[in-house]
């Protein structure tokens, strides 16, 4: 209530206020006034849990190195794990040395578990690669961090990013393994390994061998593919398009049309008697190079072998095979070239693998058979007594690619396996190249001989004298055949003539013929006259006898 | 010399609600009650400048967490932002709109802080009985008052987006934390000027003779 300074009364005495009511008194107990300072001692206990509890929120701040920061904004770009957020980059910075690009990540308070050092960071971007396409959701919400949860106890706040996704997450179902290859081909982290055709895994990283001598691939084969990885698998690489000839026509085969173009790796157990034990994680396989070599079955141990041919081995590669009655039974591993002083020649030295078991039954049998062979030299042995030589043949007119066949050679000259040496010596047989130059040599030869040009000679000579006895005969000849021609031809025309209708000779013909036609008619009376009265020809005619010549025909006009 | 009678010069108590005068006659302490209405009565804000104190600390303790703490948190398919009132403006001015910094930063900032400042002001001086310009200091007061009526602004904003901007998985506005302490501070700075009795104004020393 606003008070006014009151000039008219200087007395501050109050004027008396009559019957005023009293106030009624509240038994009610107010509370005691110092309990207003409960309000600030709540909005300090509120002040401190809501700074408390933002501060808590936030959660450990770690810093992730990568090779390029490209899409990522500080302040935006989230941190997500199976796509859930559980942070945000604070910050963008370059190292000290300027080489690659600090991203301070800001992690939620309850995902500080991923602060452990086996965590894994990497930049999700649209990717376009040739297994497919991959972050198309980027391209609208931008580039995010993606992370995995390590399993490490071990705390960490600067990680190194991968620059690639990576092929496995964990916790995913699978196993790994290792394949061992003698190089990478076209596979790449994140190529598919099939199972049956079916996408059974992927590649999940490589590595040089320590001596440089081959690659290590780890697969991971997600469950239950997984199962069917045994101790009988083989792997192989199907990359590629297999093209094949055969017999049977022309044959293409591919794992997939993505193998075709990012290459992958296929499993199977082909020994079906045999399943095998699952392979533990980790296992270590051989990886064919295709899916023909997986399928062959294994070799067992090897023999060198060591062969000399004395002729030209253009055409004989290190890899040729070594043929047994059609089978391949080994390869060409070295060609050299020797020189042996005695003979002055420069035979070649080949040495070849050979793979006894793949002999099979052969192997066996004649092993039964005793003889005293104990093992597959026994066997060679065996065979060269049998007459069985290795020989260079052609395996392919066109490119003049050679093999080395160990077959009967007939009339073999006399040889033993020589297994002082180390590796054994096998003898040979001129190859059916060499005997065919040979026998074209001697075609050469004959041919050679043929006296192409006397022959030539003469036959110009004898076409000379033709030419002359032509000229002759179309100088000569030819006018007097052509007067005789004519000749022929006037009297062909005379006699034409002579012939014609209206000719003289024509109508002289006539008259005679009709002159003729009357004495015959003349003749037959007489004949028919002397018939009936044969006396005649003693009596003469008689006068009386005229009435029965009536039926006499009458004589033709102008006949008498 | 003017002399200045007051209601509780002459033992009088008005009833603030029915205007009611009735003589005190009750001893100290006890809870008095118009006759007439029924509303307390009380010759000067019981506790005022306890009580005006208390909220104002409260307040300037909690202005502190809505400052700092995230007010707004804006979710779209771009990211996540989290804004603070002081980061909100910075955007703005950052963003050319100077005029929208301006306003926020005047109603947001500027004023709580002047309400609270001219709380202590009013209550220090009241605390000290001074003599010291009590007319501008009851101009002071009545424009708290007005003021009051305006404060709540941001919080409105954020309750408005909250619940209009819900597009879930393209955008999305959540309240923070932030935005809870600064109701709080406004609530609180609301009260305390409530319980601020501007009558303590004029019972300074000097004019006082009784």
């Amino acid at each position: 209530m606003p008070t006014r300074p009151d000039d008219s009364d200087p007395n501050p005495q109050p004027a008396p206020i009559p019957d005023l009511p009293a106030p009624a008194v509240r038994t009610t107990r107010r509370f005691a006034p110092s309990l207003v300072w409960i309000v600030p001692v709540v909005a300090v206990i509120a002040a401190l849990s809501l700074t408390l509890r933002s501060y808590l929120a936030i959660g450990p701040k770690i810093s992730v190195s990568l090779q390029s920061a490209e899409g990522i904004e500080a302040g935006k770009t989230q941190v997500r794990y199976k796509e859930v957020v559980i942070g945000h980059v604070t910050g963008i910075v370059l190292s000290d040395d300027h080489n690659f690009v600090l991203v301070h990540i800001r992690l939620d308070q309850r995902d500080r578990d991923f602060a452990v050092a086996d965590t894994r960071f990497w930049v999700v971007r649209p990717r376009l690669g040739l297994a497919g396409v991959s972050g198309l959701g980027t391209l609208i919400s931008g580039a995010y961090v993606a992370a995995d949860l390590g399993t490490s106890h071990e705390r960490k706040s600067e990680f190194t990013g991968l620059e690639t996704p990576p092929a496995v997450l964990r916790g995913q179902k699978g196993r790994s393994f290792v394949v061992h290859g003698d190089d990478l081909g076209s596979l790449d982290i994140g190529s598919p390994v099939y199972y049956r055709r079916i996408q059974a895994g992927r590649i999940s990283g490589y590595k040089l061998d320590a001596d440089g001598k081959g690659v290590s691939i780890q697969l991971f084969i997600d469950a239950p593919y997984d199962s069917f990885v045994t101790s009988a698998t083989h792997f192989w690489n199907a990359s590629g398009i297999d093209l094949s000839v055969s017999a049977g026509g022309l044959k293409l085969n591919t794992e997939s049309l993505a193998t075709v173009l990012a290459g992958g790796v296929a499993f199977q157990s082909f020994d079906g008697n045999e399943p095998g034990q699952p392979a533990p994680e980790g296992s270590r396989f051989d990886m064919y190079s295709d899916v023909a070599a997986a399928m062959k079955p294994p070799d067992g141990p090897e023999l060198d072998v060591r062969m000399h041919f004395n002729e030209t081995l253009r055409g004989l590669v290190v890899g040729a095979p070594v043929d047994f009655r059609g089978i391949t039974i080994g390869n060409v591993k070295s060609i050299n070239l020797d020189y042996e002083p005695d003979t002055q020649t420069f035979p070649a030295d080949v040495i070849a693998t050979i793979y006894p078991q793949r002999l099979g039954r052969i192997n066996e049998r004649f092993l039964e058979a005793g003889q005293g062979r104990v093992n597959f030299i026994g066997v060679l042995e065996s065979l060269i007594d049998h007459g069985f030589r290795a020989q260079v043949r052609t395996g392919n007119l066109l490119t003049q690619q050679l093999y080395v066949a160990i077959d009967v050679i007939p009339n073999p000259k006399p040889a033993r396996l020589d297994t002082s040496k180390q590796p054994i010596e096998m003898p040979t047989a001129p190859g059916s190249f060499d005997a065919l130059q040979k026998q074209l040599t001697n075609i050469v030869a004959k041919l050679d001989k043929v006296p192409f040009e006397e022959i030539g000679n003469e036959l110009r000579d004898s076409l000379h004298s033709a030419r002359l006895l032509l000229g002759k005969l179309d100088n000569e000849i030819a006018p007097q055949a052509r007067a005789m021609l004519e000749q022929a031809q006037n009297s062909l025309k005379s006699l034409d003539r002579s012939l014609a209708e209206d000719s003289p000779l024509q109508r002289g013909a006539g008259h005679t013929l009709d002159e003729v036609a009357r004495a015959a008619q003349s003749l037959r009376a007489l004949a028919d006259y002397l018939n009936r009265h044969p006396e005649a020809l003693l009596r003469g005619k008689r006068v009386d006898a005229a009435p029965s010549a009536a039926p006499t025909p009458p004589p033709p006009p102008g006949g008498k | 010399m003017t002399a200045t009678v007051t209601a509780r010069d002459l033992g009088l108590l008005p009833c603030s609600q029915c205007g009611l005068l009735s003589r005190e006659n009750g001893k100290a302490g006890d809870a008095l009650a118009c006759p007439r209405c029924g509303s307390a009565l009380h010759a000067r804000k019981p506790d005022s400048l306890a009580r005006t104190w208390a909220f104002l600390i409260a307040a300037m303790i909690l202005y502190v967490p809505a400052n700092t703490l995230t007010v707004m948190r804006t979710e779209s398919l771009f990211g996540t932002d989290d804004h603070t009132i002081l980061g909100g403006v910075v955007d703005l001015w950052k963003d050319g709109s100077w005029d929208l910094a301006a306003i926020v930063f005047i109603a947001s900032i500027v004023v709580p802080i002047l309400k609270m400042l001219a709380l202590a002001v009013l209550a220090l001086t009241a605390q000290r009985r001074s003599n010291w310009r009590r007319h501008q200091r009851a101009r002071l007061y009545r424009m708290l008052d007005a003021v009051g009526h305006w404060s709540m602004l941001d919080v409105y904003v954020v309750a408005l987006l909250v619940g209009l901007v819900r597009f879930r998985g393209i955008a999305e506005v959540l309240p923070g934390p932030g935005i809870a302490a600064f109701g709080a501070v406004v609530v609180l700075t609301l009260w305390s000027s409530m319980s601020l009795d501007p009558r303590l104004i004029w019972d300074t020393a000097d004019a006082d003779p009784a």
